[in-house]
């Protein structure tokens, strides 16, 4: 009976120790990741949805990729008429939630390709989330005028 | 007698104002905003992608769908590239008469055989302009368009911002339609369609 009642509690406690361990990443699923590769050396644009099956957000602050030497967060607007780029510093995934990073909004900007990148090529991507979890993705290369 | 005679001239005025309202283009049933008589000319000298100097002139009998953008920009000016390539690929054939002018905001870092290879790998109707920063303004200009170059980042790259509207020009090169990025491609293939077909 007591070795029963300890041993549950060891395993809520384990439990516990689990969900309070579970990181932001954990709860990210990505899916229709790709890039859209532009000619020679070119930046391209990233995109992808994130849905986060968690009950807390998840915050997005950046990526990196063994592909290019550096990777940013950026969102783009057309709403006055002008087109325009700016650096984001973090993207929150709502806790059961999605965020779309799609052409003409939320992209990563992907620059200093070692070796060109080629449509058809799969490119790992790793995202950075605030509590320095990370989610390996990969991402497909699409050619220049891919809708 | 007489009451029929003012019929019968009623009946004809109104069959030579519907005539004349058929005849006019402005009846055409466009989907973009017509900017007919609102804007001037298509009227540029500027380097096209292969490195020769080329004017309006040169596209004189083709449409021409005017778009001003940048090779370092890799999420809208593409977007809008590529949205432009399905349209023209949905108007088919007859899309072999338009041309798209992809004019670059961006005359330090865009040459030629950039321009070439970028306007390229959308379609092969596309041309890629450059030119002095002047020539690039006054034409900017010309059409109430605008561009800002943005102070550079940590790493040197730098963003131009610049109006991000599709001018439509006819075979005779008059400002006709205005699109944006947020235009469907339903409208644009309606329009450029019907703009192929007059005047041809």
């Amino acid at each position: 009976m007591k070795t029963m009642g300890s041993l549950s509690l060891l395993l809520a406690c384990l439990l516990c120790a689990a969900i309070a361990h579970a990181s932001e990443a954990d709860h990210v699923h990505a899916s229709a990741a790709w890039i859209r590769v532009l000619p020679g050396s070119l930046p391209a644009g990233g995109y992808v949805t994130l849905r986060n099956d968690g009950d807390q957000p998840a915050t997005l602050q950046g990526a990196s990729s063994p592909a290019y030497t550096s990777v940013m967060l950026h969102q783009s607007s057309t709403d006055t008429g002008m087109g325009r780029m700016r650096m984001v510093g973090q993207l929150v995934v709502p806790a059961h939630g999605q965020v779309a990073l799609a052409p003409g909004g939320y992209h990563f900007m992907l620059m200093g390709a070692g070796k060109p990148v080629q449509p058809g090529q799969s490119v790992q991507v790793t995202l950075h989330f605030a509590d320095g979890s990370t989610l390996a993705t990969d991402f497909q290369a699409k050619p220049a005028n891919a809708l | 007698m007489k009451p029929l005679r003012l019929a019968r001239l009623v009946l004809l005025l109104g069959v030579v104002l519907l005539l004349a309202a058929c005849h006019r283009q402005d009846a055409l049933p466009w989907r973009l905003t017509n900017v007919s008589g609102h804007m001037p000319d298509l009227a540029f000298q500027l380097t096209d992608d292969h490195g020769k100097p080329v004017t309006a002139e040169d596209y004189r009998g083709k449409v021409v769908l005017l778009y001003f953008g940048y090779t370092h920009c890799p999420d809208v000016c593409p977007l809008t590239l590529a949205h432009l390539h399905a349209v023209l690929q949905r108007v088919g054939a007859k899309a072999d008469d338009a041309r798209i002018l992809f004019v670059s905001v961006d005359p330090a870092r865009d040459t030629p055989a950039i321009m070439h290879a970028y306007v390229n790998a959308f379609d092969k109707r596309a041309i890629g302009l450059v030119g002095p920063p002047r020539a690039i303004e006054a034409l900017s200009k010309r059409y109430r368009s605008a561009f800002t170059r943005e102070p550079a980042q940590g790493n040197g790259q730098y963003e131009v911002s610049h109006s991000s509207a599709i001018y439509l020009f006819d075979r005779q090169g008059q400002a006709r339609l205005l699109a944006t990025p947020a235009t469907s491609q339903d409208d644009l293939v309606h329009d450029l369609y019907l703009l192929l077909e007059t005047g041809s």
